[in-house]
């Protein structure tokens, strides 16, 4: 799914543009004294025929040398005083810019980092990066000297025009009315543009997603060898954003076609209506002139506007595409008045909780259906249920990853609600299905959720968690406990991977441990081993264990089994075995194990009647 | 070729480079650049002609002007005579428009060139890295080719969109407006002349300084990538450890670097483009006082002292486009350097170079003195030989960590052997046509990658061709179809990034599904099962012994439930096969296999 939901009432572009305001407001006056120093530049060149006009019309009319000299040097100090206007903008406007873009920045990952794993589950990670990178370089850009020149050109324009009117009001007229078009033209431009502006920079999220996926995913394409195949679908997405590319470019040709045209037409006009005043003599030659240098140097502002407007759709879009993010409500907030637990004990409580993923069609009963469950302190509940049942949902709503969509969960009697989500995490540690290494040493990995650990203490920890574990290799490591590992690090084994989650959650010493299916990836000795040892920390630590073997099951004091999103037995495992037919299900394969048996022994059998006949036959 | 301490990815990060490094990139980019586009020669010859053509027409302007004022206003002046004037402003409405119309044109033009060499670039780098060989993923991250694919081919996008344009028109401009000077007046071409000399001084210092500070740009840049791409990966972790505050410290540290490196090149530019801007008014000052005197003599009519200056003013205009321009091709000559240094990067696992065919494998692999180590000196597996006749089901078992993914994975050639070789019926996998190689082998790996989109697709990548029963039956065949069935869209729902929306066991039995859909001589099932629940597996189990009827197969688990269904049984104990027999035998026996059994005996119920 590509989110492009968006805002349901469109802003307008001026609007959008003020919502970054807030993150500019440090920066508000050297904006402006960057937008005076542009203006200055521009005037001083506006200036510029002025001195001319007088150059012409005075010293080379009257042949007077000595006058000549101070006018070049006015145009001179003109000119100079342009340069360094230019140079005090960028000196105002850049440094800011570049902070402002920071900002934006953290903000933005502060705020994908709050949001809930519901978000994460919608959105293509290839969106945010464009957001966060081209999207965000963009809006510098702009702010750095897009609107400081959209700004300042049309100032310059409107300045520049009434110099024109000053030289002769009948041309200045003719300037103006024939730049009414372009004005126009800019309207139909900003409605054609801005569609596929957007649609442009979605694209191009699409496509970092299916760069991403691609590489992510390249053990399973390299094993099926589909390179060539994903390249295919990949090129088709290239092409579709090709297109799109040159939709902007015929739009940004058309408002060029106006904004070069148009000049032009208003250039020929004044050039006819110029030199017939000429002769008529209502105009010097000096004039005249001026008139032209004057008009040359609104060219470029005028035509400037074309790629000044393109950006500002550009930025528009961008800005509504970061905020589309920064917009979204956190369903999974903390509370205003957090409780804090003062003695944690680790009973963990589920009432008649409900929940149901957002895309779930209405029609569909809710995933957990009203789950009681109540794990006392200290116990070890083992989850048991098919696949697909919910049992990872179920954990991941006790660290409030998802929120229940109905009933509560309480630790130690409060609603985990009522507590801040840091400290809630803090009484709840998890082990997840699929084992997420960061790129970092295997002492940081592991050491995650002791942040303030240090010296000895963190060693100690460390040391236990790893026996715990039974992740010992990790010391054999070639840098030992510092080695790298992760996605910038050395590859692990699966079950080296797991053992190290298992060791991350065990360190992080919480009230409840969670384990979601935490033994899968381990030979059955290594799984006793482990067994062994979780065990002892069991006898102190609440925990809620997902498991898919009986080996896992015995750990457990009870089982709860989850059928059809409720809790339907709680029990001891032979109690279950011997009373549910359910638990039989899922959970017994001896009888799987018996059939095996006799075919084997059959087969035995088989053999052996074969080896005794050819005996006999020699 | 490239001196080795930069080729390929090597010292992409440094920021040290020799003369002779850096000018081995520069060349290697070039290259790189050159061959984008020479296929479209033809089409950039037609951009240019266009432009060429279109510049000239607005290059006249100033002339027709100054025509105007200094024919026409006499004529008109002393003899009434409209013509002159006429003709002239006709003249300038019709380069105008043309000038205009054919810009237009050139825009359009411009960006099907340079759209077409970013799909280009865009598919080389794509299929590069996919056939680039694990080992090189293994330490160049996933962030790190996104931001090659991202925010490098954005800055390249830059120069192509603007760059292109400015620089070829912003050129012509200041060719022909220089032309017409000298044309006009000599002398004044002279005083340009003379201004050339600072201006390319100030262009080289801008270039020298420039280059080191960009490449520091895409290093900043790419860091920041790899640290927001692992956030998200992992945010589940991130938030259930609460890595939040630590991360935020750490990535804006990273958007620290970034913004001060960019901050850093800003600023050179800030001093560049003032220095062009005061270059130009000087000239125009130069350029009016030679003139002027001259006027005053007589020598130059007041007319050509107008278009004059307003061609040595016209002369500078485009120069700040230009320094943009020539902004944008330092920040993309840098990403250039990194992209080529991707596409230099060989594969540690080639294509052969005379492949060798095997329309249809028997499925008979072995392994002849093998020796692998995944980094030198740490070997993983030490020398070992091994034959797995055509047909035979293997159950690879052992202690975590002790080699079974290694083993599997070089079956179906993820790395090559440090020693000795790997064959299948007889052919060195590394000669054998990669067609050929993934046909025959596949491999379900421990990790069960979804990507976004449906199930049904998911599925059909083990054979993009499937028709829509097939892929329902290989659902049916693994037992996945009840739980697609029932979801919201069947086969056509969207399973999320990563597969995320459905659960691990259900992620499992897709991925089964599309070996099953597969239908390899070879399959390998490195714990394909473990996330399954009982019945689940004991439904794959079944489906395994029909399927593997006929074909070699190689399972990696845990619960040896799966040994049922192979014919011979191996034990591995630290990168050595430590057992070697049929299950009936090594469990009658007192080997490590049979301890290992009677203790997952105990563990049943
Ligand atoms: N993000 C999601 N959005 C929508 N539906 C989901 C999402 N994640 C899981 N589901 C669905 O919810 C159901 C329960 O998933 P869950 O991962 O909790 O199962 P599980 O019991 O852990 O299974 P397993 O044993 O295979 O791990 C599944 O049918 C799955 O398709
Ligand atoms: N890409 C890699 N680079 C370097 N070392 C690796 C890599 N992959 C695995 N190893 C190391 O090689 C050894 C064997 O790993 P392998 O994945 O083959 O184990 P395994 O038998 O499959 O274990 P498991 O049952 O846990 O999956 C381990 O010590 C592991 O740390
Ligand atoms: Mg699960
Ligand atoms: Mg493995």
């Amino acid at each position: 799914m590509t989110s492009r939901t968006r805002e349901n009432k469109k802003l307008s572009t001026a609007r959008t543009l003020m919502r970054v305001y807030p993150f500019a407001k440090s920066a508000r006056n050297r904006i402006i004294l960057g937008g005076v120093s542009a203006l200055l530049a521009g005037v001083v060149a506006l200036a510029i025929p002025l001195v001319l006009q007088w150059i012409v019309d005075g010293p080379m009319r009257s042949g007077d040398v000595s006058r000549l000299w101070p006018a070049v040097l006015i145009v001179l100090a003109l000119g100079v005083a342009e340069a360094v206007f230019i140079a005090l903008r960028r000196l105002f406007v850049l440094t800011p810019s570049t902070h402002i873009e920071a900002d934006m920045r953290n903000a933005f990952y502060r705020k994908l980092q709050d949001l809930p794993v519901a978000f994460h589950d919608r959105w293509q990670s290839g969106q945010l990066l464009s957001r966060v990178i081209s999207d965000l370089s963009l809006i510098r850009r702009y702010i750095a000297f897009g609107i400081v020149l959209l700004v300042v050109n049309i100032v310059t324009i409107v300045i520049g025009t009434a110099v024109l009117f000053y030289w002769h009001p009948l041309l200045g007229v003719v300037f103006l009315v024939s730049c009414i078009p372009v004005w126009i033209y800019g309207y139909v431009f900003e409605q054609r543009y801005s569609k596929v502006a957007r649609l442009s920079q979605d694209q191009q999220g699409d496509l970092a997603t299916a760069v991403e996926e691609s590489v992510h995913g390249i053990r399973v394409l390299k094993a099926f060898g589909r390179g060539k195949f994903s390249l295919q679908k990949f090129a088709k997405q290239a092409e579709t954003l090709r297109g799109t590319e040159i939709e902007k470019a015929k739009a940004i040709a058309g408002i060029w076609l106006w904004l070069l045209l148009v000049p032009d037409i208003a250039f020929a006009l004044c050039l006819l209506g110029g030199v017939w005043l000429a002769a008529a003599d209502q105009l010097t030659v000096g004039q005249l002139f001026a008139f032209f240098a004057t008009a040359a140097i609104l060219r470029w502002p005028i035509e400037s506007i074309g790629f000044l407007l393109s950006m500002t759709f550009l930025t528009r879009t961008a800005i509504d595409r970061f905020f589309e993010v920064m917009d979204t409500e956190n369903t999974v907030t903390d509370p205003e008045n957090p409780v804090s637990l003062g003695t944690r004990e680790g009973r963990l409580v589920f009432e008649d909780v409900h929940f149901r993923y957002q895309d779930s069609p209405a029609q569909f009963p809710d995933l957990l259906d009203g789950i009681r469950l109540e794990i006392e302190p200290g116990e070890t509940m083992a989850l048991v249920g098919l696949t697909g049942s919910g049992k990872s949902t179920l954990t991941a709503l006790t660290t409030r990853l998802y929120d229940v969509t109905g009933g509560r969960i309480t630790l130690d009697g409060v609603d985990i609600r009522d507590m801040t989500r840091e400290e809630l995490r803090t009484h709840i540690a998890m082990a997840f299905e699929d084992a997420t290494l960061f790129s970092a040493s295997v002492r940081d990995n592991v050491l995650l959720g002791r942040p303030g650990l240090e010296g000895e203490e963190a060693q100690r920890v460390l040391d236990e968690a790893l026996d715990i574990a039974q992740a010992g290799f990790a010391r054999e490591l070639p840098d030992g406990l510092d080695t790298l590992i992760g996605e910038e690090g050395l590859s692990l084994s699966g079950g080296q991977r797991q053992r190290l989650a298992l060791a991350r959650a065990v360190a992080a010493n919480p009230a409840v441990l969670v384990l979601d299916d935490p033994l899968s990836a381990l030979d059955v000795d290594t799984e006793a081993l482990v067994e062994a040892a979780l065990r002892r920390v069991l006898t102190t630590t609440t925990a809620l264990i997902v498991a898919h073997r009986p080996s896992t099951v015995t750990l457990a004091d009870r089982v709860a089994l989850l059928e059809n999103g409720r809790i339907t037995a709680v029990g001891r495992h032979s109690e279950l075995l011997a009373t549910n037919e359910h638990y039989r299900y899922v959970l017994s394969s001896l009888e799987d194990e018996e059939a095996r048996e006799r075919r084997e022994s059959e087969r035995e059998e088989r053999q052996l009647s074969r080896d005794a006949e050819r005996t006999v036959g020699r | 070729m490239t001196p080795r301490t930069v080729e390929g990815v090597q010292g992409e990060e440094r920021d040290d480079l020799t003369k002779e490094e850096s000018r081995a990139l520069r060349r290697r980019s070039l290259r790189l650049l050159g061959s984008l586009l020479h296929p479209l020669r033809w089409q950039v010859v037609l951009t240019m002609l266009v432009i060429v053509v279109s510049t000239a027409g607005r290059v006249a302007g100033p002339a027709l002007i100054a025509l105007g004022i200094n024919e026409g206003l006499p004529a008109l002046v002393d003899e009434q005579d409209w013509m002159p004037i006429a003709l002239i402003v006709a003249a300038y409405l019709v380069t105008g428009a043309i000038g205009a119309v054919l810009i237009a044109w050139y825009q359009v033009l411009a960006a099907r060139v340079s759209q077409a060499i970013l799909i280009d670039l865009r598919k080389r780098v794509f299929l590069h890295t996919q056939r680039l060989s694990l080992e090189f993923h293994e330490s160049y991250t996933s962030g790190k080719i996104i931001a090659r694919q991202t925010s490098d081919l954005d800055s390249i996008r830059e120069l192509l969109d603007a760059g292109l344009n400015n620089l070829v028109q912003g050129l012509l401009y200041m060719v022909f407006t220089a032309v017409a000077l000298v044309l006009l007046d000599p002398v004044s071409g002279l005083v340009l002349a003379v201004a050339l000399v600072p201006l390319a001084a100030l262009t080289r210092w801008f270039q020298v300084r420039s280059q080191k500070l960009y490449r520091a740009t895409r290093v900043a840049s790419a860091r920041l990538i790899v640290q927001f791409v692992e956030t998200m990966t992992g945010i589940r972790a991130v938030q259930a450890f609460r890595k939040e505050k630590r991360n935020e410290r750490e990535f804006a540290q990273l958007t620290e670097d970034y913004r001060y490196a960019n901050t850093k090149v800003i600023q050179l530019f800030g001093t560049y483009d003032p220095g062009l801007v005061l270059i130009g008014n000087m000239t125009v000052a130069a350029v009016l006082l030679v003139g002027g005197f001259r006027v005053i003599d007589g020598a130059l009519a007041v007319g050509s002292l107008l278009a004059i200056v307003l061609y040595a003013r016209r002369f500078f205009d485009p120069a700040e486009e230009m320094a943009e321009v020539y902004n944008s091709y330092q920040s993309a000559s840098a990403a250039l350097e990194k992209i080529s240094g991707v596409l230099e990067e060989r594969p540690s696992v080639p294509d052969p170079i005379k492949p060798v065919d095997l329309w249809k494998a028997k499925g008979h692999v072995r392994f002849d003195e093998v020796e692998f180590a995944y980094t030198s000196g740490r070997v993983v597996l030490p020398g070992f030989t091994l034959d797995i006749p055509a047909g035979q089901t293997i159950a690879l078992v052992g202690s975590t960590g002790a080699g079974k993914s290694t083993l599997a994975k070089l079956i179906a050639r993820f790395y090559d052997p440090s020693d000795g070789r790997v064959t299948l019926d007889g052919v060195d996998l590394r000669d054998l046509h990669p067609k050929d190689l993934r046909r025959a082998i596949v491999m379900v790996t421990q990790e069960a990658y979804l990507f976004s989109g449906t199930v049904a697709e998911n599925i059909a990548l083990g054979k993009p061709d499937a028709t829509q029963q097939e892929i329902v039956a290989a659902a049916k065949a693994v037992g996945a179809h009840e739980f697609i069935a029932a979801l919201p869209d069947g086969y056509d729902t969207d399973v999320n990034k990563r597969g995320g929306r459905v659960s691990a066991g259900q992620r499992q039995l897709v991925s089964f599904a599309r070996a099953f859909l597969a239908d390899p001589a070879v399959l390998i099932l490195d714990e394909a099962t473990a996330s399954l629940d009982i019945p689940s597996e004991r439904l794959v189990q079944e489906a395994l012994q029909t399927l593997l009827a006929d074909r070699t197969a190689v399972i990696i688990a845990h619960r040896l439930s799966t040994v049922a269904i192979a014919d011979r049984v191996l034990v591995m104990e630290h990168g050595r096969i430590v057992e070697d027999g049929s299950p009936a035998e090594l469990i009658g026996g007192e080997g490590r296999f049979a301890q290992l059994h009677a203790a997952w005996r105990d563990s049943l119920v």
